[in-house]
């Protein structure tokens, strides 16, 4: 920050605290992480085998004998308690594992995060092709979504009661309420199918040429953009409203600041903080797969992976999705918790 | 009351306008009858005869599918569709004949010269190799390649979710244990299979089995050269011995097949190979999947399911000319558990029997059209063994129930107020559940009272097909849909009804019927290898079961399939259950 009409007031952290706690806050992450797997895994490796259901026969397949069954167990661990396959588990992460049977072995290169043996894929290389997928639609949406939610709701908050508003806030009812299915179908139906203004490609992948990636993605982020953006409008214009009420707003107007200065750097900084707090969560629950959207277009992302992985009971892909879904909105929180300090100077870290 | 000011209104009212406006031009999507680059070639063109005959090679044959390959392994493929679409990079000893409607179920040499000559007591079979076969390096495919393919079969815990028939019958002691663990110097060890040379190969059957060459037509049959055999990996990329050879394969997304150049047409009589390229895509959008078949974005649907419920309406109304309104040889019915009390009594079977409402069923799952024609016989049309047996007169009443006779049955069995029932059903399939409940509001007119126990498909082989989960959970009856894995009774019947298919996972037998008399048939008819005879027997069997009211069948499940305007040599085959024969499939390019 170039500005800074707020040094050296007490309470900024300095390096070092920020550090311990950027450290702390890491364990945390880590921690949760460990906690969401052990949870998912005991959802889906034990609870079948509690109720009586052999896992084993879903990596067989149809008419499986009896050997065959027991070579699978061996294989992938499944008879060992739920402690020890989760520990192989997490240790294969960086440090690779080799599924053995006898003379049979499988090997899964780190990192491992299992092999899907429906695919006869490391799940790291699904994951590997899903990630751009899924990282590019959530940015895109996101900086559509920011830019035109804050910029809605700010302009509303300023004409209260004008057309300008309602008509905003109509819109963004709609945008709310409209699920994604519906809005991208219907954006479909008439830029593809009736306009043919975009074309969008069966699939997508790294090799793919940036125009290629910009118009297969740009409905599915305006789409998403529209469902976010309006609540953003909506929580961006609830908070300007509330704080352009405050004495402090009544002060810097009173020692003659320009409107714009007000706006900006006083009303808009602090009801930033808000936003800024959702924000996170939504990016982090969209960097673990945006389900609907990618369905709904058919994006090859973790969303999409998710979705497939569940309806072929493909274990190791759906733990792994949800790996990457858990550490994603961990590690987006953490910058979000970050970013107060930046945006708000009140905000302590420590 | 609030007052809303005029304001408000206008906006609310404008609003309502913006959106009804996009909502019809969305729907409105698509009037034009000649969609996708032409006129299609007619309703039902492709029922029992070509549509769209042409010999003109090149171009790109475009498919999509909600569902990729169960796998593109020959020797661990089980999905319909995988079998069909396999034949572009797969080859046998003998296939199914490229002909519409019941003339595929034929069996052709393919990579032998000839179907094979059978030994007078029936147990050995002996093919020659055609002049000329490759693999897609140019090396040449002989007989021992053939061998080690199916040897592969063997290989149980790495090669899993294919079919097991050819390994039950040439070793059902299972004392081989797959050329992965194969001591012998060319890893060739089976001795049920002779290799003299490389051109000649010899099947040593312990017992006769009338259906054998079935089982070598399936994919499990195909040919795999040892050198490029990954294993398990082979699905990333299989070694291709047809006209086509992979060009990508990604699993659940993408696969482009492109032409094998080292293929000879003069050594393969079946497969006439016109487009250049084949480019599938996998897309988990049915209801777009639809729209862009009907835009003409794509020319086939790869899984052959029929097409979701507004695609049809669409397609029936807008482009009947692309529509084939195909039978897929799959009988929707339901298991009656005779370990679950009381479907261990006749009676209580039977009064199942009178008070299904067949045509409520249909009209469940979508109508005639759409759902299929009501059931008689357990066995389906394209199968030998089907008749128009109908002891319960179902077909006679057009479907409707017949609830004096089903409490006549109740009291019977004793249970002249009825009784309680689980049914399951599997939630992934479309309509599943609502057909159970259909039923379910059926059958409490007479005072069965079911509960309706929603699974996960994927599930089917622990829970369903598992008979201690299913006592446990005290499932007493079971609806799903059964196909023919190869059409004749034993590869339609035997895991359905014959007690030694009663196993303790991927069971079938869902009714888990233990009647002696009904094994003696299946090994009276497999013994059989004149096919006439042998449906005469299957015939018998499918009495038998119905008189015991064993399992009912309750749908000839038919569906609406979507035929693109560019197509050409399009024609329903019942070998592939009612799919487009793909291998036979060219493009029109405009």
């Amino acid at each position: 920050m170039t500005e800074a009409p707020h040094e050296g007031a007490p309470g900024t952290a300095g390096p070092r605290t920020v550090l311990a706690y950027l450290i702390r806050r890491l364990i945390a992450v880590i921690i949760m992480v460990l906690v969401v797997l052990l949870a998912t895994f005991t959802v889906f490796y034990m609870l079948p085998k509690w109720a009586g259901q052999d896992i084993a026969v879903l990596f067989a397949g149809k008419q499986a004998g009896a050997e065959q069954l027991e070579g699978i167990r061996t294989k992938l661990g499944l008879d060992d308690p739920l402690i020890v396959q989760f520990w192989d588990f997490i240790k294969g992460i960086p440090m690779g594992r080799d599924y053995v049977n006898g003379s049979d072995v499988t090997h899964c290169p780190a990192p491992c995060f299992g092999y899907s043996f429906r695919t006869e894929a490391p799940v790291w290389e699904t994951l590997k092709d899903a990630l751009p997928v899924t990282g590019a639609l959530a940015a895109g949406a996101c900086v559509l979504w920011l830019g035109a939610g804050v910029l809605t709701g700010v302009v509303s908050a300023l004409k209260r009661g004008t057309i300008w508003d309602r008509a905003a806030m109509t819109t963004a009812l709609g945008g709310v309420s409209l699920p994604v299915f519906f809005t991208g179908m219907i954006a479909m139906g008439i830029f593809v199918h009736n306009l043919g203004w975009v074309e969008i490609a069966d699939s997508l992948s790294t090799d793919d040429s940036i125009d290629v990636w910009f118009q297969t993605l740009i409905l599915p982020w305006i789409v998403l953009a529209f469902l976010n953006a309006a609540m953003y409008a909506r929580l961006t214009r609830a908070t300007m409203l509330e704080v352009l009420g405050e004495d402090y707003i009544r002060t810097a107007r009173a020692k003659g600041l320009g409107e714009v200065v007000v706006i900006r750097r006083h009303a808009l900084r602090s009801a930033m903080t808000p936003i800024l707090t959702v924000f996170g969560l939504d990016l982090g629950v969209l960097m673990g797969g945006a389900v609907l959207t990618e369905s709904t277009f058919n994006l090859p992302g973790l969303g999409l992976e998710a979705v497939r992985a569940i309806s072929s009971k493909d274990l190791p892909v759906i733990l792994g999705v949800t790996l990457c879904a858990a550490l994603a909105i961990a590690i987006t929180n953490l910058v979000v918790d970050l970013l107060y300090a930046v945006i708000d100077p009140r905000v302590r870290l420590g | 009351m609030p007052r809303v000011s005029p304001k408000r209104r206008l906006t609310a009212g404008a609003a309502l306008v913006v959106a009804a406006l996009v909502t019809t031009t969305a729907c409105g999507g698509g009037d034009d009858d000649d969609s996708g680059g032409g006129k299609g070639a007619g309703y039902n063109a492709s029922l029992n005869k070509v549509a769209n005959p042409s010999k003109k090679a090149g171009g790109t044959l475009r498919m999509v599918g909600k569902q990729d390959l169960d796998s593109a392994d020959p020797q661990r493929a089980y999905y319909g569709m995988s079998w069909d679409f396999m034949r572009f990079y797969t080859r046998q000893l003998v296939s199914y004949d490229t002909k519409p409607g019941k003339e595929s179920t034929k069996l052709v040499p393919d990579l032998a010269e000839s179907t094979a000559k059978i030994s007078a007591d029936g147990k050995t079979y002996t093919y020659k190799l055609r002049d000329g076969l490759t693999w897609e390096d140019g090396s040449a495919l002989t007989s021992k390649d053939v061998k080690y393919g199916i040897e592969r079969l063997w290989a149980t815990d790495t090669i899993t979710g294919g079919p097991g028939y050819i390994r039950q019958t040439l070793d059902p002691k299972g004392e081989y244990k797959g050329p992965y663990k194969d001591t012998s110097k060319d890893k060739l060890g089976l001795k049920a299979i002779e290799t003299p040379d490389d051109k000649t190969i010899i099947f040593k059957l312990p017992k006769r089995n009338g259906d054998f060459e079935q089982f070598l037509a399936m994919p499990a049959g195909s040919a795999v050269k040892a050198a490029k055999d990954t294993k398990a990996k082979y699905t990333q990329r299989p070694f291709s011995a047809g006209p086509y050879k992979f060009a990508e394969y990604k699993a659940g997304k993408k696969i482009v097949l492109v032409r094998n150049d080292k293929w000879k047409k003069e050594a393969d009589p079946i497969r006439p190979a016109l487009p250049d390229k084949i480019d599938v895509t996998i897309s988990a959008n049915l209801e777009e999947n639809d729209k862009r078949l009907m835009d003409g974005d794509y020319d086939v649907d790869l899984n052959g399911t029929g097409m979701t419920q507004s695609g049809r309406v669409t397609a029936v109304q807008k482009h009947k000319n692309n529509v084939d309104n195909m039978h897929t040889s799959f009988v929707r019915y339901v298991a009656l558990n005779h370990n679950a009390k009381p479907f261990d009594n006749v009676h209580c079977r039977k009064a199942v029997f009178y008070a299904t409402d067949f045509a409520g069923l249909q009209q469940t799952r979508g109508g005639e059209l759409a759902a299929g024609e009501i059931a008689n016989s357990t066995f389906p049309k394209a199968v030998p063994g089907y008749s128009d047996y109908d002891p319960y007169g179902i077909l006679a009443r057009k479907g409707k129930p017949d609830v004096a006779k089903a409490k006549d049955e109740l009291k019977q069995c004793d249970k002249p107020s009825g009784f309680s029932a689980k049914l399951t059903a599997r939630n992934n399939n479309p309509g599943e559940v609502d057909t159970a409940e259909a039923l379910q509001a059926q059958l409490k007119k007479v005072g069965i009272n079911v509960s309706v126990e929603q699974l996960d498909g994927a599930d089917s082989a622990s829970i369903t097909g598992s008979p201690s989960v299913v006592k446990k959970r005290g499932y007493s009856m079971q609806m799903s849909g059964w196909g023919p894995d190869f059409p004749t009774g034993q590869g339609y019947a035997q895991p359905l009804f014959d007690s030694r298919f009663l196993m303790e996972n991927g069971n079938y037998n869902e009714s888990q019927i233990k009647d002696k008399k009904i094994d003696a048939l299946f090994d009276k008819a497999i013994g059989e290898t004149d096919p006439v005879k042998g449906g005469e027997i299957y015939k018998e069997l499918d009495k038998r079961i119905l008189d015991q009211a064993d399992w009912m069948p309750f749908l000839y499940e038919k569906n609406i399939t979507w035929r693109g305007s560019r197509l050409t040599n399009a024609y329903m085959s019942d070998a592939y259950n009612g799919r487009y024969d793909y291998v036979s499939l060219g493009v029109n390019q405009k």
